[in-house]
């Protein structure tokens, strides 16, 4: 994501429904101008103008108070009521995707997103997509209520479990942009996001095809071993007296009765998914849970991936 | 009344013992002394003093909390308070100043003590009910303080399931029973009210000649009681799922989280105008006063009143527009929402005509009036770009409703709580403040208050969402400037809490009437006997009979 400074006035639009409702909201802040900035100057202006003790006009003989009433109730309403057109006739086109959009599955999680792409290829909370090609995004969530928010497409959706919520959107401009969880859901809320990044047709397929490689897999492993539990317990400062597992891997680990064993991938995957089959380290109890039948297997692979990058100076702080 | 004939110069401490007399009875707040006589009164007036002691307290934990909010979020990363904590502490500001301290607010002391002055009766429908609302209301929010004391909640005061029934490993079920307790609290001052209001309205106080004040009450009060039970109904729910597993909102046990919050906004919206109704109704007698002009437009606030308390229970689908309701549902929640600034235009522009023409004098009240007005129009037509379906899927969730609410409970509730507040403190204490130190406190909060929550409304453009404890670093500015004006308006909140406290010793005796207000409230003496009124009042004349008149004209003779 390119630098951003400390103050920015005004969010970064990537499609054409984002710059329309740019100018929805810049004519209903001027019609709030409108209403409201006589009344603010009448209420001061009259504050002074009519001050106890200063001479002036105070004959109310003239006021025909049901006419005014009766066009100050339904002047302002008739005239906000074509924000409601307006604005009812873009969320109705944003709620009916074309037939041609491309659709991306979505699955919301304390804390993280995971997408998959309908060639099979998933991510962890960043997203990729092309441009000038409908996205259909499929949102479910696995545990409380999330929602999917993408700013600078001046859209959200609710992530409800139970359901399956859609959203779309066309963009239009490549970039990269912020895309967060926008419904509170609990300890790490604001952490559940990453970027949006919209690409050309060639970049994306190019995207693809290496989709491994080009996603910060360590990041993505990271977001997994927090939303696994495993950080709660391994991380320096946990409660529990569990192993750290900095640096852990390729090193030699003494277990429970002197067995040594040189913890490789094959130790870190068996390790993870049968932790009560003679592989107790030494010096710990047996308190960790089976992840048999709960990590699936690609994201089983990106948690070994991350630990295998896992150097004693990392994962202090949060990426 | 009888202020003119003691010398107050003599000393500094002014002793407030009214001579008794055979014709005139000890004011309400020395007719007794012991504390027994405090909690075990039937009063309306000491019940409401008992009720502003205690939402003071709650809202200085409230404010609190709002202030380690804003402080953790100078920094972008966290660095001040960890995710836990932040979530904990806006959980406390948000429970803590809807349920304890917003909802009771202006209704629960204003409204329990001038409702009986000014329909000119001796009290209460029910004496004793009413004191034990407040035993109702202070078992229940203390029940809840005591998962603050256990380790505090992390739901957000609005406890979605099934984050709060399932996920969260916090001490919910205490608060969850705390709010619902509270809310017997608000059904049976409601009840109060509206069986007051229509049996005990002196000679001649016909039903268009009631203040709006009381006006707002009886729409109020149908609120609390229609609307409440919906709330308690829903908080049951939650404790049943939480504690024993009955699945109806998490659908691991074949529940629908999405009928929580049809529930819980059932009561939620409404809620809003159990805040906002009473404030229009403290603002409806401020103005008139300062004005020394009869309200613009006496039937159309009124009806108004009643119009806002029926159409806002239509209107509760407009939080979810983006939280998988149905479409249609969004298109008519959108339409129904347009239509609350009707009844909210006539008020502020009746307000605004009243003040035309009239006498005005720029005291503390007025002031604290002038500011509400001001930033109620902002929060209310906010209201309507969050109203706006393609606006909404926008800023729905972030910083922008943050800064509409805040506008609304805060610019709207708050003020007009303070205004009323010193409006009617002679009244309650028999005392007067420093004038100029209330115009000081007035400014202060009117500017603090500004610097606060404009900056929000950006934030939530930009696409900062709420509830965020930690946030990218292009935000931090704004956030920085926020937190500024909340010192600002700290310094606004506390300033009044000094002054007033000491008036109660050293202030200036007040008379009766000390503004020259019209309503039987002022008829009687400053602080009223324990049974409102010396003579039983009559009422021969119309409302807000002020020097200056309005010819109302075309149908609608007030």
């Amino acid at each position: 994501m390119q630098e951003r400074s400390a103050l920015e006035l005004w969010p970064a639009s990537a499609s054409s429904v984002a710059v329309e409702a740019d100018y929805l909201i810049l004519a209903f802040t001027v019609l709030t101008l409108l209403l409201t900035v006589p009344v603010f100057l009448a209420i001061s202006y009259f504050a002074v103008r009519y001050r106890e003790g200063v001479d002036a006009d105070r004959d109310t003989s003239n006021q025909r108070s049901f006419l005014i009433e009766i066009s100050w109730m339904l002047i302002p309403f008739l005239l906000t009521l074509i924000f409601f057109v307006w604005g009812a006739r873009i969320f109705v086109e944003s709620k009916n995707p074309p037939p041609d959009a491309m659709t991306v599955e979505a699955i919301g999680r304390q804390w993280m997103w995971k997408y998959q792409h309908p060639t099979g290829q998933s991510e962890i909370n960043d997203l990729h997509v092309p441009i000038d090609q409908p996205i259909h995004i499929r949102l479910t969530s696995q545990d409380v209520i999330h929602a999917f928010y993408l700013p600078a497409l001046r859209i959200q959706m609710g992530v409800v479990p139970g359901r399956t919520t859609d959203l779309w959107f066309k963009a239009n401009r490549t970039g990269t942009y912020r895309l967060y969880c926008s419904e509170y859901c609990g300890t790490d809320h604001s952490l559940m996001g990453g970027n949006l990044t919209i690409m050309t047709q060639g970049e994306y397929q190019e995207w693809l095809t290496h989709s491994g490689a080009q996603q910060s897999a360590p990041a993505a492993g990271r977001a997994l071993y927090e939303s696994y539990g495993c950080a709660s317990c391994h991380d320096p400062g946990a409660t529990v007296k569990a192993p750290r597992l900095a640096g852990l891997y390729g090193s030699q680990v003494e277990l429970e009765g002197g067995r040594k064993i040189v913890a490789d991938e094959e130790y870190l995957r068996a390790r993870i998914l049968n932790p009560n089959e003679n592989r107790l380290a030494a010096g710990y109890k047996q308190i960790m849970p089976s992840f048999a039948g709960v990590i699936p297997a690609d994201d089983l692979a990106r948690i070994v991936d991350y630990l295998k990058a896992y150097h004693s100076t990392e994962g202090e702080a949060r990426p | 009344m009888t202020a003119g004939s003691i010398d107050a110069g003599l000393s500094g401490r002014d002793p407030h013992t009214p001579e008794s007399t055979l014709d005139r009875p000890r004011d309400y707040l020395h007719a007794q002394s012991t504390l027994r006589s405090w909690f075990l009164t039937t009063d309306h007036k000491r019940i409401a003093i008992l009720y502003l002691t205690s939402i003071t307290l709650f809202f200085i934990i409230g404010a609190v909390a709002a202030g380690v909010v804003r402080l953790a979020l100078v920094v972008p990363n966290g660095a001040i308070l960890n995710n836990d904590n932040y979530n904990k502490a806006f959980t406390l500001h948000g429970v803590v100043m809807v349920w304890f301290f917003l909802i009771p607010s202006i209704p629960a002391t204003f409204g329990n003590f001038l409702i009986p002055l000014m329909i000119g009766a001796k009290d209460l429908a029910f004496p004793k009910l009413n004191l034990t609302s407040w035993y109702i209301f202070m078992a229940g929010a203390l029940f809840t303080m005591i998962s603050v004391v256990l380790g505090g909640i992390d739901t957000g005061w609005t406890f979605y399931a099934p984050l709060s029934t399932a996920f969260s490993n916090t001490w919910v079920l205490p608060a969850l029973i705390g709010v619902t307790i509270v809310g017997f609290s608000s059904i049976l001052t409601g009840l109060n009210f509206v069986v007051t209001i229509h049996t005990m309205r002196a000679p001649g106080m016909t039903w268009f000649r009631l203040p709006i004040f009381v006006w707002t009450h009886y729409a109020t009060s149908l609120i609390f009681l229609l609307a409440t039970p919906v709330i308690t109904v829903a908080l049951i729910l939650l404790v049943a799922e939480r504690a024993f597993h009955v699945g109806v909102f998490d659908p691991a046990y074949g529940g629908d989280p999405v009928l929580f919050q049809h529930l819980f906004w059932f009561y939620s919206h409404p809620a809003v105008y159990i805040m906002v109704l009473p404030g229009m109704g403290v603002i409806s007698e401020i103005v008139p006063a300062f004005a020394q002009k009869k309200l613009f437009g006496y039937k159309f606030v009124a009806y108004a009143a009643i119009g806002l308390a029926s159409v806002t229970f239509f209107v509760w689908g407009h939080h979810m527009f983006v939280n998988g309701q149905s479409d249609l549902a969004s298109l008519v929640f959108s339409g129904l929402s347009f239509a609350v600034a009707v009844p909210s235009a006539v008020k502020v522009y009746n307000w605004t005509a009243t003040i035309h023409k009239g006498s005005l004098r720029l005291d503390t009240p007025m002031l604290y009036a002038m500011g509400y007005i001001g930033l109620f129009v902002l929060g209310g037509l906010t209201g309507l770009f969050l109203a706006t379906l393609a606006i909404n899927q926008h800023i729905h969730a972030t910083y922008f409703v943050v800064a509409h609410f805040h506008y609304i409970m805060v610019g709207g509730t708050v003020l007009a709580f303070l205004g009323g507040l010193h409006f009617w403190w002679p009244k309650f204490t028999g005392r007067m403040y420093n004038e100029s130190w209330g115009r000081v406190s007035a400014l202060l909060i009117f500017i603090g208050f500004n610097v606060t929550f404009f900056p929000q409304f950006i934030l939530g453009y930009l696409g900062m969402p709420r509830r965020y404890a930690t946030y990218p670093a292009e935000f931090q500015l704004l956030n920085v400037l926020s937190s500024a004006g909340a010192t600002i308006l700290a310094a606004g909140y506390i300033f009044p809490m000094l002054y007033l406290v000491y008036s109660i010793w050293w202030g200036r005796r007040a008379p009766g009437n000390p503004w020259q207000a019209k309503g039987l409230e002022w008829e009687t003496t400053s602080p009223p006997p324990t049974l409102n009124f010396i003579t039983p009042p009559k009422v021969p004349n119309q409302p807000y009979d002020y020097p200056i008149k309005v010819t109302e004209t075309g149908g609608t003779p007030a």
